[in-house]
Order: C-alpha cells, then structure tokens, then sequence
C-alpha cells in the first residue's frame, strides 16, 4: 500500500485533545505520525485550508440489503456513505429478512468488503423476526461480529421481553442494546407529530408521550440490568431531560439526534410533502431547543443520520400511506454545520468528537481518533465551501430527500478509509 | 355592493381554512342563485355544457355522491362515477395512477373522497382538471360546512354573533373542522361539546371553545350541530359504553326542554338515531337535517360552477401570457 502524507490541515482531534496545523502520515494504511513532517510519501494530499478529522462515524442507517435493493443495496449506500465523508456506518437489521442471526450479520460484512468502500458494521435484531417474542442469538451474532442490537423500526414493545433482552446481552462484552422508543399502544396508526398540524392537516398523530413512555421504561430496566443501552433517534425535549437524568445518575446510558430532528418541525408536512414523513416524526420548535441543549451539555453522545431510503412510487402516495423515511446520509455533515456551527450552539472539536470519538465508543469500535498506530480512517473537508444539494446526484439509489435544494457548507474533499482514499472530490485522485 | 366586485379565482376547492370570508360568502350567494333551478320544470342549466365531472369516491357514501352527481346533471355536466372500495397502496394501481389515467380521459373537475387527510391537495399538485374536496380523511369536507353555513343563514339571517356547538366525535370529524372554519370566519362562536377522548391535538389553539357539559351550554345556543359517532373510524373505544355517551351528549327530548325555542337542529347524517339524538328530536320541529340535504345540492352547483370558473380565467391568463410571449 503506498504512503500517504496529508500536508498543512488543520488537524482536529478532539480523543488527542488536538486542534492545530499539523501534518499526517499514513503508512501501511495505519497512523504513522502526526505533527510537522518532512518525510517524503508515495502520495501527497495538500490540506491547506482544509480541516482534517477523524473518519466520520455514522451509527445508524438502513442499506436495505438483504431485501430491498432497488432501494439500496450495500453497495451504493457504502458509496453514498464515503461520498457524505463516513469512514464507518452502522446498518440497521431491519431488512427483509431481518438480521436476526450470525449467517445474515455475515452477508452483510461480504457485500460490504466487495463494495470496498467505506467499514460496514451491524447491528442484530434484538428479537426473531424483530417481533418481540422471542430473543435471536445475541451471542453467534456477536461471533459473527455485529457491535449491538437493536428491532429499529420497532421498539421492544413487552417490558418483560426488554428486560430479558438487557439482562442476556449483560454477560457480553462490548455490546450495546439500543431502541427504538415507541410504545405503540400510544400512537399506533401516526402518521406525524400528535399536535396542531396534525389536528388541521387531520392526520392521525404520535404522541410525543410514545416514545418518552419507553424511554422512561427502559431507563428503570437499565437501573436494574446495569447494562448498555442506548437511545436512537431522540425527538423530544422530555426525553433528552430524561436521558440527562439518567446519565447524572450513573447509569450507562447513550442516545442519538438526527439532522431531520435538528432542523425540520412538523410545519414542514403542511403540504402533505411525504418526504417530510418520518419516524420518529418531526416535532416542535422547542424540542429542537432542548435537543440543542442536550448537545451542548453533553447530553446527546452522537449525531447519526437515519439515513432510510425509499422509491420515489412508495413516496408519491397519500401521506397516509407513504412508507417513513428520509435519506440524508451524503449531505448529513452540512446538515449538522448548519445546524450546530453556524448558529454556535457547540464549536468545531465538539462537533466532530459526536461524529467520531463518541460514537466509536457507543459501538466498542477502536475507532474515531487520528492518534498514532491508529487504522487511517480519516476525513478531509473544506469547512468554508459551499454546495447545492442535488438529489440526480446521488450515489444513494433513492432520493426521498427533504434538503434537495438546500444550500449546504462543508464540502467532503476526501475521504480515506484504512489508508485507501475511498472517495475524492476531485476526479483525478491525490498527487498534487 | 361589494360581491359584485369580487372576483372568484380558485381553481379547486381543498378545503376552507384557507378561505377568505369574501370567498365563503360569494359561494354562498352564488349557491342561492342556484337554489330556484330546482324549483323550476326543467331542473337544468347549460352552464357546464360540454365538461366532465368525475365522481372519485374511495370511500363509502350516498348522500355526498349522489348531491355532487345530481349537481353536475342539474349544471348540463357529463358525470363518470368512479367507486373503489379502498386505495390500492401495495397491490394495483396507485391514487396518482388512477387520477391520471381520468385525466387522459379528458375530464375538467375531479370531486374527491378519500380516508386519507390531503389527498384532494396531492392530487391538485399532480394533475391539471380542477378538484373538489369531497371529504379527506378528517382533514376537511368543506361542502358540508358550505352547507351547513347556508342553511343556518337562509334560517337566521346571518352568522354573525350566534353561539354554536359541535357536539361529538370531533378528532376524527372533517366536518367539525371545516364547521370551524366555516363558521368562525362568518361571525358565529363555536363551541366543541363532547369527552376529551374525542378532542384532537392541541385543540386549545383553534378559534373556538370546549366543552365537557352539553347540560352547561344548551340554554345559550342557536344552532347544535349533532355529529355522527364513526365507529370505523374509533380506535379502542374512547368512551365506555353508548349508553353512557349517550347520556351526556346524546340530544333528547328530554334535554331539549333547556334549549333556546328556536334552536337549530343538524346533523351532517348519517344519523345513528336513538345515539347522538333521539328520533323525535331529529324529526321533531326544530330539526333542519333535510333542508340541510336540500341545500347541498344548491351549494355544490355554485362550487363546480366556481372551480369551472377559476380554471377559465387561469386559463385565459396563460393563455394571453403565451400569447405575449411569441
């Protein structure tokens, strides 16, 4: 593998507590050294101006595979991954089949190495057939490499069947139950936020209650198992004050925002547009706040995209019908910019610690940092040019994008994953 | 006057919160000009002469259909019944598919009802004939709350200053929100009557009152409009028994010895007798459920002949932009 050295970025790294010009070099794929170089390389990356960061880690996406390929297959999500400067990606099991054992956890590990683009890690459903009756082999599944479990898309409904889900997966090491936090019995037919768009756009509602109901449960559970678990997709404000709670209490507990629950409320399906269908859905103004709010004190561990693809013909339906979902993961990065950089809500190290560092450590991965000796997963962005968000140019097979239009800064300029530059702004690759 | 000088330029007719109260009270001036031709021995006109209508119904009803068919028949309109049960999402064809394939048919109006809220808005978005809004999920019927609003002017004369209660099942109503609109734009209070299970979101934040005790309020209004119990559209039952929600927000003949004399009873129908009020009181003398059904149809000639013209007068704009153009 020839070398690479990454000249005069600023270099920020919040795990080494670093932020400053400094140069990289990257041999046999691995961290040779970082500071003022002078060593000469096979390849030279000219990073003036430039920021260079830890790989991005995103912790939740659905590839769709095995099952759905005309929406996604491993390969052109991975492709769409490193193109928005993800170096790792979590897939969610929801699939069809589920991942619920070790030979499907292995399937998607194989289509990711032939895709070669960026590390492609999984979590398990937590039970078969993400039914929440009966658990799926947690411990093969963690042979076969998964980092977590999840039934994403559900939320373990039966308290009795969570407990047990925490308590089994307990005597694993380096694994982390996450949930989907929606109690069904309150909001089984929603279709957006239960509240005053949903009374005149007289769509059925979720009740923001669903999701903290279960968050509130599984917090107990977590008291008495004292296992990991972690929160996907947080939405409201009492369900970030209630995770801060917990974590002050001590407990082992982790959570996730999108960019949708960041930037779009539920004023945004005033026009019926499907593409604003989600779910969690989009809430309020002041949810936002307090989600904001939970970012800045450290509350919210981890940025994570939700990146969930679908056809344009599942998309052009009655709002009703339409399937949840909103694809985002090549423009995430400038989602998150624009709604945490550019309004100083937190500063560049702590943005790029809940893209890298932190998430690293919710799925037990040596990851996320550029210290020495480290796996070269490292993303190079130019943090002050701006691009136009363009469905047509997608790497992602789907386009249910509410952004498309959107005027985005933090251009992706390379991306490296194990030393390899995997994806580059410019056609012509690297040697400058 | 002043309705003279207004000009009606919709091309649909989605919905009425976004109406002005001109547009409201030109539809219904336009709909009393309308009334006489059922009166007289030949109940037609020519003005839609030469345009289709399409009946696009996905969802159960007689009284809506067959006022909006007999409305286009009245106006000289070719009317196509379309009826399918439900929209097919996963199997067959889809709503979008299905709008288009009428469109290539060559047809001017499309009258839409649909369990699901915003689809008269999706398909006005997707397709060139002019929609109207037959009733949408409980989003909004806004003929029915044209209707209503006639009714109760052609009676008292004027909206403006009557109390009026809604009494029922107002989360999953269309007509209630539509009644809202409607009636608040026009002048009138209204006051929503019914248990909290069956209060949508936020309900705090519409233009109106709420109300636990029909007993409380009766004596003040002028108009009760009696909603319909949708069982099919319940969930897990948000009341205990019929009886018990009978009891309290049942219209008796009982309790209609506290209300004002000349009150005004309606009901959009179907009506469950003997559940949201009893047979003597929906037959009784201060009842208007039929006049109600009568005046649907003037109401719904005066909306296709308004989309009709709305779509004109766009037309003639673009047509005279092109002509500029070249």
């Amino acid at each position: 593998m020839p070398s690479l050295l990454i000249k005069n970025g600023r270099v920020i790294d919040p795990a080494n507590d670093i932020n400053e010009k400094a140069d990289i070099l990257v041999v046999d794929g691995s961290i040779a050294q970082v500071g003022k170089i002078e060593a000469t390389s096979d390849l030279t990356i000219n990073a003036k101006g430039k920021f260079v960061l830890p790989g991005l880690i995103d912790i939740h996406v659905h590839f769709r595979e095995p099952g759905d390929e005309e929406e996604e297959t491993i390969a052109s999500g991975s492709a769409a991954a490193v193109a928005g400067g993800f170096t790792s990606v979590v897939c969610m099991p929801n699939t069809n089949p589920p991942i619920d054992d070790a030979t499907s956890v292995e399937y998607v590990h194989r289509m990711a190495r032939q895709a070669r683009k960026t590390h492609v890690y999984v979590m398990g459903a937590i039970t078969k057939d993400r039914a929440g009756e009966q658990l799926s082999e947690t411990g093969f599944m963690i042979q076969a490499g998964a980092v977590g479990f999840t039934d994403d898309g559900n939320g373990v409904q039966n308290t009795s069947m969570m407990l047990k889900a925490l308590k089994y997966a307990s005597m694993f090491k380096n694994i982390v139950i996450a949930q989907h936090c929606e109690d069904t019995s309150l909001g089984t037919k929603g279709v957006m936020n239960a509240g005053y768009n949903s009374t005149v756009l007289g769509l059925p509602g979720i009740d923001p209650l669903a999701e903290e109901m279960m968050v509130w449960r599984d917090i107990q559970l977590v008291r008495k198992t004292k296992m990991r678990y972690h929160v996907q997709h947080v939405s409201t404000a009492r369900s970030v004050e209630l995770i801060r709670q917990a974590k002050h209490q001590g407990l082992p507990i982790t959570c996730e925002v999108t960019p949708h629950h960041l930037l779009l409320t539920d004023a945004a399906c005033c026009d019926y547009d499907t593409n604003h269908k989600v779910n969690p859905p989009l809430r309020t103004d002041d949810d936002i706040k307090a989600i904001k709010q939970g970012i800045q004190d450290g509350t919210i561990d981890a940025l994570a995209s939700d990146h969930a693809p679908h056809l344009r013909s599942e998309k052009e339906l009655e709002f009703l019908a339409a399937p949840f979902g909103i694809a985002s993961l090549e423009c995430a990065l400038g989602l998150y910019i624009k709604a945490l950089i550019e309004p100083r809500v937190i500063d560049w190290p702590q943005l790029v610690s809940i893209m890298t560092q932190r998430p690293a450590q919710i799925i037990s991965v040596d990851k996320g940092t550029l210290g020495k000796g480290k796996q070269a997963d490292i993303t190079i962005i130019d943090p002050e040019a701006t691009y136009r968000v363009d469905v047509n140019k997608f790497r992602s097979k789907s386009k249910n994008c509410p952004y498309d239009g959107w005027k985005l800064a933090g251009k992706v300029e390379y991306t490296i994953v194990g030393g390899e530059i995997r994806y580059s702004s410019r056609k012509q690759d690297s040697a400058d | 006057m002043k309705k003279n000088q207004f000009i009606w330029k919709r091309k649909h007719l989605l919905g009425l919160r976004s109406l002005s109260r001109e547009e409201i009270e030109h539809i219904l001036d336009t709909a009393k000009g309308f009334e006489q031709i059922s009166t007289r021995s030949i109940k037609k006109a020519p003005t839609l002469r030469g345009k289709v209508v399409v009946n696009l119904f996905f969802e159960d009803s007689t009284r809506t259909r067959n006022s909006f068919a007999l409305a286009a028949n009245r106006l000289s309109a070719d009317v196509i019944e379309f009826t399918q049960k439900s929209s097919s999402v996963s199997k067959g064809e889809t709503l979008l598919d299905t709008a288009k394939n009428l469109e290539a048919m060559g047809i001017d109006i499309v009258v839409i009802r649909h369990s699901a809220g915003g689809v008269p808005k999706f398909l006005s978005r997707n397709i060139n004939a002019s929609v109207v809004n037959a009733g949408d999920g409980f989003c909004e019927h806004p003929t029915q709350a044209l209707l209503d609003t006639y009714t109760i002017r052609e009676i008292k004369g004027s909206l403006e200053g009557l109390k009026i209660a809604i009494v029922g099942d107002i989360a999953h109503s269309r007509v209630a929100r539509s009644d809202i609109y409607a009636m608040t734009k026009l002048g009138a209070q209204v006051i929503l009557v019914g248990p909290p299970t069956l209060m949508p979101a936020k309900v705090e934040q519409l233009p109106v009152k709420v109300s636990y005790s029909l007993d409380d309020i009766l004596g003040e209004l002028d108009v009760i409009n009696m909603l319909r119990i949708q069982f099919e559209r319940l969930g897990s039952n948000p009341f205990p028994s019929i009886k018990e929600y009978s009891h309290y927000f049942g219209l008796t003949v009982d309790r209609m010895k506290k209300a004002k004399k000349d009150i005004l009873v309606m009901h959009p129908g179907p009506i469950n007798r003997g559940l949201e009020m009893e047979s003597e009181v929906a037959d009784g003398p201060n009842s208007v459920i039929l006049q109600q059904v009568k005046n649907g149809l003037a109401v719904r000639m005066a909306v296709l002949f308004l989309v009709n013209q709305g779509a004109m007068m766009r037309q003639k704009i673009k047509d005279r932009r092109e002509r500029l153009e070249d």
